[in-house]
């Protein structure tokens, strides 16, 4: 596989080209220089006491000082046109669906091992895959019901997939709650600019996990969101979405297994759940399944699950699908259960495993990124332009020793969009996190998650190493 | 439907929320007598400390028992579980915890109010502080409060608040009046003595009660505050105030639930005998021996409570 370089070079800013705004920004633009400066800095300042006084804070492990933290917010909202996120949804469907499909395929038939399509190393030997899933049909046929695809811009008509969030993504309250924020800032500006809305999203959550309830529950399903507890990074997200679907927040210590169904303990007593909404990893869920020290999960439940007594989104083992390894593989997946060629692009990556593939790599260290398959977080992987040439030999090194434990991808060069600096709007890189939901259809709410790199020049988008986040605008147009 | 753990979180919440708030009633009459009673003010420590149950805690270390040791105790320490920060602490945890049951006006007051306290109280409050300080503390869970009455909708929710309310309220009350029980013994050679006039205002503050009590009463005479702290029951932090809203609360929750449990039973016999007994009655089978006996059945109360609904 050979890609041109000359692809990632041109910088690519989402509201301006050359010295006009790009279409979707010509009413933002228009309002904007109406405004005061000083009033849009003030304006800045009143979010951060609004997310604040919400207690919209994510925990930072390992830092006791600023246990909670804001993450910074922006008030230049990143805005699609509605024919770009058209183009942007039938991608995405499509690959939910590809997802859905190879996760039913690879824990039943597996006919893509047959096929050859993707190799059986890549499954066997990987620990997102659940033995314990083989065979199982969940309820309503659905493995990953809440997905977050992230997706970077290189130019007008580049989107790439960065990576599919199978398991159990985060961020949609932000999504909302940055909504909310610019509407209380700037009502004004959403009478000029036709925006559509998101705040649905809760309740689409709530009737797509109602639409996988179990076979033997006839009318209204328990609904219940599973968290790890008030000192979860995520918390906040997790205590949000129940409240807004109207639904139960437990933990692990309120559930057990009574009479073969899961029950929280309330205060009249045991009450089964139907759909479980959970935000605990695979590995914590049930101890006598997996880890056995986990105080988090449900002893049993697995048995409730594989008994069809109990719907869990995302199912278990989801992670096969968005392990890094089989990324790399997704056009060839997304064709083999759609027949048809995939609408998003991958960004192009090597997969070390293959000689060919890796003698590249080695040969072109400097403009590419490693990283680890089963790595995450930005661990254990070399940004080859950022690096020095001792450290590109020391990981040339481990890439010989240990090939297949590695995939590389060019340094992509991501789209800007303006930020509100003291001194005026300053482009920063941004992705975007839209959310899906899956399950007797596919729910989309127009908008997402639009992460920005604060620092100049930086591409790293996580809240955890000083990203911040902006509202993000579909345009009813 | 409630999960056991949200009654609980909201019950100690709102324990925790209500403890602040007498926190700073108590440190605030400590602090008037110790302006006006120099030659005492470490003995009215002691008593404020002991009302506050923290005597042993404090002793625990090497210090005087002097406005600066004592306030920094009662109102900043965190290894003072009941000291107002720690209180807020805990109570902002368990709002949290309960964050879905809560609307969002409640819990903004009670993220407000922890930021507003957690900044005030960051360094050793300086004495010429102090009174703005309380003020603070005591407007701030006044605005939960607030919020909380004002926007929380009369369920099984508001239930549990009002049981964890109610039955720290009561137990402050009754501690306050323990630890100066003797001063209300009808011994004559006190009575109309200028201690005891100081004495008995110190405790009618201590419960924001010193000008309505003479609304009602005419002079200071002990049985009469007693009366008033125990047996009224339209003074609202007297006993059979709180008793009377815990039994309110509690068969709310019978009702919605169709269930009684034993904590009924033994609200009701409590509330019985705060409604028959006079203060005579009281004084004959001896204040210290009644007070002593309410702290533990109100204390059994509460951890009936958490077993009947399942808070564990």
């Amino acid at each position: 596989m050979l890609f041109r370089k000359e692809h990632f070079l041109a910088m690519f800013d989402e509201m301006r080209l050359g010295d006009r705004a790009r279409q979707p920004y010509e009413a933002y633009e228009n309002w904007f220089h109406g405004q005061d400066p000083a009033r849009l800095n003030e304006k800045s300042q009143d979010a951060e006491k609004v997310f604040r006084r919400t207690g919209i804070t994510f925990a930072v492990y390992g830092e006791a000082e600023a246990a909670e933290r804001l993450i910074p917010f922006d008030i230049v909202p990143r805005i699609l046109s509605g024919k770009e996120w058209r183009r942007l949804v039938q991608g995405i469907e499509q690959r939910v669906q590809a997802l859905n499909a190879f996760l039913y395929d690879i824990y039943h038939r597996q006919e893509i091992l047959r096929a050859g399509r993707i190799p059986k190393e890549i499954i066997a030997c990987n620990e997102a895959f659940l033995p314990e899933m083989i065979g199982v049909r969940p309820p309503g046929g659905v493995y990953t019901h809440i997905i977050g695809v992230d997706i970077v811009r290189t130019a007008e008509d580049e989107f790439y997939v960065l990576e599919d969030n199978a398991r159990t993504p985060s961020g949609v309250s932000y999504m909302l709650e940055n909504r909310e924020t610019m509407m209380q800032l700037f009502p004004e500006l959403f009478q000029k600019v036709k925006v559509l809305p998101v705040e649905n999203y809760p309740q689409l959550l709530r009737d797509s996990l109602a639409a996988v309830r179990p076979a033997n529950c006839d009318g209204s399903p328990t609904i219940a969101v599973l968290t790890p507890g008030s000192f979860n990074s995520a918390y906040f997200e997790h205590a949000f979405l129940a409240d807004q679907m109207g639904v139960e927040l437990v933990e692990g210590p309120d559930l057990r297994v009574v009479d073969g169904r899961v029950a929280m303990r309330t205060t009249q007593g045991y009450k089964s759940i139907d759909v479980l909404y959970r935000r605990v990893d695979d590995d914590f869920l049930d101890p006598l399944t997996f880890n056995p020290d986990s105080v988090l999960g449900v002893p049993g439940i697995m048995d409730v699950y594989r008994a069809g007594n109990i719907a869990i989104a995302n199912a278990p083992g989801t992670g096969i699908a968005d392990d890094k390894a089989i990324y790399s593989y997704m056009p060839e997946i997304v064709e083999f259960y759609t027949g048809r060629k995939a609408i998003l692009r991958n960004v192009p990556t090597w997969r070390c495993s293959e000689p060919a593939s890796l003698s590249h790599v080695l040969d072109n260290l400097h403009e590419l990124v490693v990283k680890e398959v089963h790595g995450s977080g930005g661990y254990g992987m070399l940004v080859g332009p950022a690096a020095s040439a001792k450290e590109r030999e020391a990981f040339a090194a481990k890439l010989k020793a240990r090939p297949a434990n590695y995939i590389a991808q060019p340094t992509l060069s991501l789209s800007t969009c303006p930020v509100l600096t003291e001194s005026g709007l300053a482009p920063r890189h941004v992705d975007l996190r839209p959310f899906v939901l899956v399950s007797d259809r596919i729910r989309t709410v127009p908008g997402g998650l639009t992460r920005v790199a604060l620092k100049e020049g930086s591409l790293v988008v996580n809240s955890s190493q000083g990203g911040g986040t902006k509202d993000t605008w579909v345009l009813d147009d | 439907m409630l999960l056991g753990r949200a009654a609980n979180g909201l019950y100690w919440m709102h324990r925790y929320i209500e403890r602040a708030e007498n926190m700073a009633r108590l440190v605030d009459t400590g602090h008037r007598l110790a302006l006006t009673q120099t030659g005492t003010a470490s003995d009215e420590w002691i008593s404020v400390l002991t009302s506050a149950g923290a005597r042993e805690a404090f002793e625990q270390e090497e210090r005087p028992h002097d406005t600066a040791s004592v306030t920094d105790f009662l109102l900043r320490d965190l290894s003072n579980p009941s000291s107002v920060m720690a209180s807020m602490e805990t109570a902002r945890m368990n709002a949290r915890m309960v964050r879905t049951a809560l609307t969002r006006e409640t819990w903004e007051s009670i993220n407000e109010a922890w930021m507003a306290l957690r900044r005030m109280l960051m360094r050793p409050v300086d004495e010429r502080d102090l009174p703005a300080v309380l003020d603070a503390i005591k407007r701030e869970t006044a605005l939960i409060r607030g919020a909380f009455h004002g926007t929380m909708l009369r369920n099984e929710i508001f239930d549990f608040a009002q049981l964890g309310t109610l039955i720290e309220r009561a137990d402050n009350t009754a501690r306050i009046l323990d630890v100066k029980y003797y001063v209300l013994l009808p011994s004559v050679a006190w009575v109309g003595s200028p201690l005891d006039n100081h004495q008995w205002q110190t405790i009618l503050r201590s419960v924001s009660a010193q000008r309505s009590y003479r609304w009602i009463y005419e002079g200071y005479e002990p049985t009469s505050i007693a009366d008033y702290l125990i047996l009224n029951r339209r003074m609202p932090r007297s006993l059979a105030f709180c008793y009377r809203g815990i039994c309110d609360a509690l068969e709310f929750l019978a009702e919605e639930y169709g269930t009684r449990h034993q904590s009924h039973d033994m609200a009701a016999a409590k509330r019985e005998k705060l409604r028959s007994a006079s203060v005579s009655d009281i004084f004959e089978e001896g204040l210290h021996e009644f007070l002593k006996d309410f702290i533990r059945d109100n204390g059994a109360l509460g951890d009936q409570i958490a077993t009947d609904y399942r808070f564990y």
